[in-house]
C-alpha cells in the first residue's frame, strides 16, 4: 500500500519481483542496483541462503525524482521462487502496490512459469487483491538462451490478460529498466485514478 | 491490517515527539516507528549512523514472519520480541496493529525501563494514527494525487 508523507514530502510505493525459483528477479536488482547513481538508491539487502538463493526476501530502495515537489520513492522486493517458501511469499505481497512477474523463457521452465504464474494470483486473492486490478506487466527474461521459447509460445500462456510485457537479459541488463519503468509509471497511475 | 497509506505534517511532528520522549524516558539509544509495511515513519535518538531505511524493511520483514508463525500457532499477533545482542538489544512492538515501534538500548537502561515506557507511548500513537485515519477518511486537506497529471508522471521516465 503506497505511503504519502506530507511532512517529508514523498510518496512511497512497493513493488514485488515475482517469479520461480532461479528467474532472474535478484539478478534483476543486482542490476537496477549496480546502475544507479549513489544518491538514488539505498543499500540492497538480500535475506539468502549459503547457496546465495533469496531465502526470504531481497529490498532495494530507490528514489526515481520528483513529482510536484514530493519525492517518488519505490522499494523494491522480491520473493523467494522455490516452492517451499510459499508462506514467505505471501508475507511480502502484503501492501504490494505493483507487480513484476519475471518468467523464465526456457522451455523446460514452462511448468514452472505456469506454476508461479498460478501461485501469485490465489496468494494475492488471499491478501485481498486481484491480479487484474493491479498495476502488472510481465518479463520474459534469459531472452538470449539457445534454449529460450519463441515468445508466440509464450504470450498466450503466461500473458491472456495482454499487460504489458518487456523481453530482457536480466545479466546483460537489456529490458531491465523498461520493465521497471513500466510497473513504477502504472503504479503511479493507479494511484492518481483511485485519489 | 497494512501500515499507514498517510501521514500530515501536525500527527509527524507530535508522532516525532513521542519518539523522542520515549528515547529520553526509556535512556534508549534510538526509537524508530514504522510502518506495517516496512515505511519508516518517525525517528530519535542517535540515529544518524543507522540505516534507518534497511532497518525499517527488515523489521517489517521479521514481524510479519513472526506474525506468520503467530498463525499457524493460532495465537494473536504477537505484540512484542525482544533481541539481546552483546551491547546493543532491540525491543519490538507492535502500535494498535498498523506500526511498530522499535526501541535500541543498551547497559545504561533495561528491559523493564523499556517495556514500562514504550506502554504509554504506543497508547499515545494508536491515538494519533487515529487522528490521520479520521483526517484521510474526512478528506480535509487536498490530495497531491489529484494534483498529479499524465505529464507529471510521463515527465518522470522521460531520460
Amino acid at each position: 500500500m503506497s505511503f504519502i508523507n506530507y511532512s517529508s514530502r514523498e510518496i512511497n510505493c512497493k513493488l514485488v519481483y515475482y517469479g520461480p525459483g532461479l528467474c532472474g528477479k535478484t539478478t534483476n536488482l543486482h542490476y537496477i542496483y549496480a546502475k544507479t547513481s549513489p544518491d538514488a538508491k539505498g543499500k540492497m539487502i538480500s535475506l539468502a541462503t549459503e547457496t546465495e538463493r533469496t531465502l526470504f526476501f531481497d529490498f532495494l530502495p530507490l528514489s526515481l525524482g520528483e513529482i510536484r515537489g514530493f519525492k517518488t520513492r519505490f522499494h523494491l522486493y522480491t520473493v523467494p521462487g522455490q516452492v517451499f517458501y510459499d508462506a514467505s511469499r505471501k508475507l511480502i505481497l502484503k501492501g504490494v502496490d505493483g507487480v513484476v512477474f519475471v518468467a523464465d523463457s526456457q522451455v523446460e521452465r514452462m511448468e514452472a512459469n505456469i506454476e508461479s504464474l498460478e501461485n501469485l494470483r490465489l496468494n494475492l486473492t488471499e491478501q485481498g487483491y486481484d491480479l487484474d486490478k493491479l498495476p502488472y506487466v510481465i518479463q520474459y527474461n534469459k531472452r538470449d538462451l539457445p534454449n529460450a521459447a519463441p515468445m508466440d509460445q509464450l504470450r498466450p500462456v503466461l500473458n491472456p490478460t495482454k499487460v504489458p510485457e518487456f523481453e530482457a537479459c536480466a545479466t546483460s541488463g537489456a529490458g531491465v529498466f523498461d520493465t521497471l519503468k513500466a510497473v513504477a509509471k502504472a503504479v503511479l497511475t493507479e494511484l492518481k485514478r483511485g485519489s | 491490517m497494512n501500515g499507514p497509506d498517510v501521514m500530515f505534517p501536525e500527527e509527524q511532528q507530535q508522532m516525532s515527539m513521542v519518539c523522542a520522549r520515549l528515547a529520553r524516558d526509556a535512556n534508549a539509544k534510538a526509537v524508530l516507528l514504522i510502518g506495517r509495511d516496512g515505511q519508516p515513519i518517525a525517528d530519535a535518538g542517535d540515529v544518524d549512523e543507522l540505516d534507518v531505511t534497511s532497518l525499517s524493511s527488515l523489521t517489517a520483514g521479521n514481524v510479519a514472519a513472526t506474525g506468520g508463525i503467530s498463525k499457524i500457532l493460532r495465537e494473536k499477533d504477537f505484540t512484542s520480541q525482544f533481541h539481546e545482542g552483546e551491547k546493543t538489544h532491540v525491543h519490538i512492538t507492535l502500535v494498535g496493529g498498523r506500526a511498530i515501534l522499535v526501541v535500541l538500548f543498551d547497559e545504561r537502561s533495561s528491559l523493564g525501563l523499556v517495556r514500562l515506557r514504550v506502554k504509554k507511548s504506543s497508547d499515545e500513537m494508536v491515538r494519533l494514527f487515529d487522528q490521520v485515519a479520521k483526517k484521510a477518511a474526512a478528506k480535509s486537506q487536498p490530495s497531491i494525487l489529484t494534483e498529479i497529471t499524465d505529464s507529471d508522471i510521463d515527465n518522470l521516465f522521460n531520460d
